[in-house]
């Protein structure tokens, strides 16, 4: 696209084109310049601020690691909880039953429309109230539950998704061949859809990593981002460095995720090809309209 | 069972307004950085290209909780930014305004840039072959049609908005998360009631934006 809204530079084009860098790069300049003096100011770019995360490993092992542990934890429980789950209820949107079809469907619009962190406060109160749970893992059990509850509602609708894009002959043959509608869709559709909606899946886990740091913010889970305070404490004050490392781990981890989203739905498509079932793509989180507003 | 909101204890309305101002402040922000990212993306210089993929890359995967935990304890506590507020709760909502702003704007960059995907080639062909710089081709052909496009993305991209606002909550902001706990802390006979109330709330809130803007995007769309 980008090649497309302008023409091939010629000289004149090239000589603004610099002019454009230059005068981008002196905004830039001074953005960073006065991050750096506010930096320096308050002492925040002392050498002894930063240098525990490279030479320090217990900086990593006593505080960071086991955050991130949690973190994946979390994150690990909820999607495994919230695939089946959401399976059920996007199955049960699809029944030719009404009385299946309407309730699921306003549990599902339900849960997708309040904030997940309502959820979590719900849940870690209910678990206060009403059940055992020592309070040691209740932040964990509350920011599961939340997660569960607002992702499978999502995976829901990505599995709905997937069903409806499979070609509709998939459907009529396993009638014809005498399945039942249990059978037709064990055996024929879900098989299929799950391979289209892996990407969405796999995109839908970098959410549930994200939406983890909630729980530490306000809950007191201990996941990665509630480790800053220790490390603040411990460490003489370096907030930003203790900030940006973070930050860096939650990127890292996420790309990871989204490369192997993307790896996976190049490997479906060319799959696809070579299968020559044209008219099923791959389905992405953009194309899911709805579902996408669980990808912010 | 709704004897507790009766005691004028509790700023309901106040808070959900507060959800209200933080949304529609970070929509107007975000939709603005937005843009600027995707012309950055798009543009024919390859430093703003590069500055754009990368920012948007970086803060998209950041969790959006670290990023307003980092403004706050970052930004306000160690650098003392107070963007010209007073009081705490000031800080805390204009903070949760900026962090909002620079975490949403890449997803809106990501809409737009869906939306510009879906004006054909031959449009920018046709306005290049008039003689028009990029700017013009932007500006006046290509994202008017992707604005028009995008509606639907951006709609979503609204709604998750509105229900992260509630992580200013974590930041002192006095919206409607905060007064849920403060309400669960204190009222814990009524949970149900409690929790029922801001659902309801936030229901309202994102349920008339996504029929709004989906009839407009119905409405809006480019005939081809």
């Amino acid at each position: 696209m980008n090649s497309v809204l302008y023409d091939v530079p010629g000289p004149r084009a090239r000589q603004r084109n610099v002019v454009y860098t230059i005068l981008f790069l002196v905004a830039l300049g001074l953005v960073a310049y006065w991050v750096l003096s506010a930096m320096a100011d308050k002492n925040q770019l002392a050498a002894e601020k930063w240098s525990p995360f490279v030479t320090d490993s217990q900086v990593w092992t006593t505080y960071l690691l086991p955050g991130l542990a949690e973190t994946l934890k979390a994150a690990a429980l909820s999607i495994l909880i919230a695939l089946p789950l959401g399976a059920a209820l996007g199955i049960g949107r699809l029944s030719d039953h009404r009385w299946v079809r309407v309730p699921v469907g306003a549990v599902v619009e339900f849960f997708r429309a309040i904030p997940v962190l309502l959820l979590m406060m719900f849940a870690s109160a209910v678990y206060a109230q009403f059940t055992p749970v020592s309070s040691d893992f209740r932040p964990l059990y509350a920011v599961v539950t939340g997660l569960v509850l607002y992702n499978a509602s999502v995976i829901a609708e990505v599995v709905r998704a997937g069903v409806l894009s499979l070609p509709r002959g998939q459907g009529d043959a396993a009638v014809a061949l005498g399945m039942r509608k249990g059978q037709t869709m064990l055996y024929v559709l879900l098989p299929q859809a799950v391979t289209v909606m892996l990407p969405a899946l796999v995109s839908q886990l970098v959410v549930i990593v994200k939406d983890t740091a909630l729980g530490g913010a306000l809950l007191g889970f201990g996941e990665l981002l509630s480790q800053n305070r220790q490390i603040t404490a411990n460490y003489g004050a370096n907030t930003i460095a203790a900030f940006t490392v973070i930050a860096l781990v939650y990127i890292v981890l996420n790309a990871l995720l989204t490369h192997l989203a993307a790896r996976l739905e190049r490997r479906l498509r060319q799959g696809r090809r070579a299968a020559a079932v044209k008219d099923v793509a791959p389905v992405t989180n953009v194309e899911m309209g709805g579902a996408n507003a669980g990808g912010v | 069972m709704f004897d507790f909101l009766d005691s004028g204890q509790y700023d309901l309305l106040g808070a959900f307004w507060v959800t209200a101002q933080l949304a529609l402040y970070s929509a107007i922000g975000s939709l603005v950085w937005g843009t600027a990212l995707v012309a950055m993306r798009v543009s024919p210089v390859p430093l703003m290209r590069g500055f754009g993929t990368a920012y948007v890359n970086l803060v998209r995967n950041t969790p959006l909780t670290v990023v307003v935990v980092a403004c706050s304890f970052g930004l306000n506590q160690t650098l003392q930014v107070t963007l010209g507020g007073d009081d705490f709760k000031e800080i805390g909502f204009r903070l949760a305004v900026l962090g909002l702003t620079a975490y949403t704007g890449t997803f809106v960059c990501e809409a737009l840039r869906s939306g510009i995907n879906t004006v054909p080639a031959g449009q920018a062909e046709a306005a290049r072959a008039l003689g028009m710089s990029f700017t013009q081709v932007l500006t006046l052909v290509v994202l008017p049609q992707a604005f028009r496009a995008a509606i639907t993305p951006l709609a979503n991209v609204l709604i998750a908005l509105t229900k992260n606002t509630t992580v200013a909550a974590a930041i002192g902001a006095t919206e409607a998360a905060l007064l849920m706990k403060e309400m669960i802390e204190n009222e814990a006979q009524a949970l149900f009631t409690v929790f029922g109330i801001f659902a309801f709330g936030f229901i309202v809130l994102t349920l008339p934006t996504g029929l709004v803007l989906g009839w407009a995007a119905k409405r809006l769309a480019v005939k081809r």
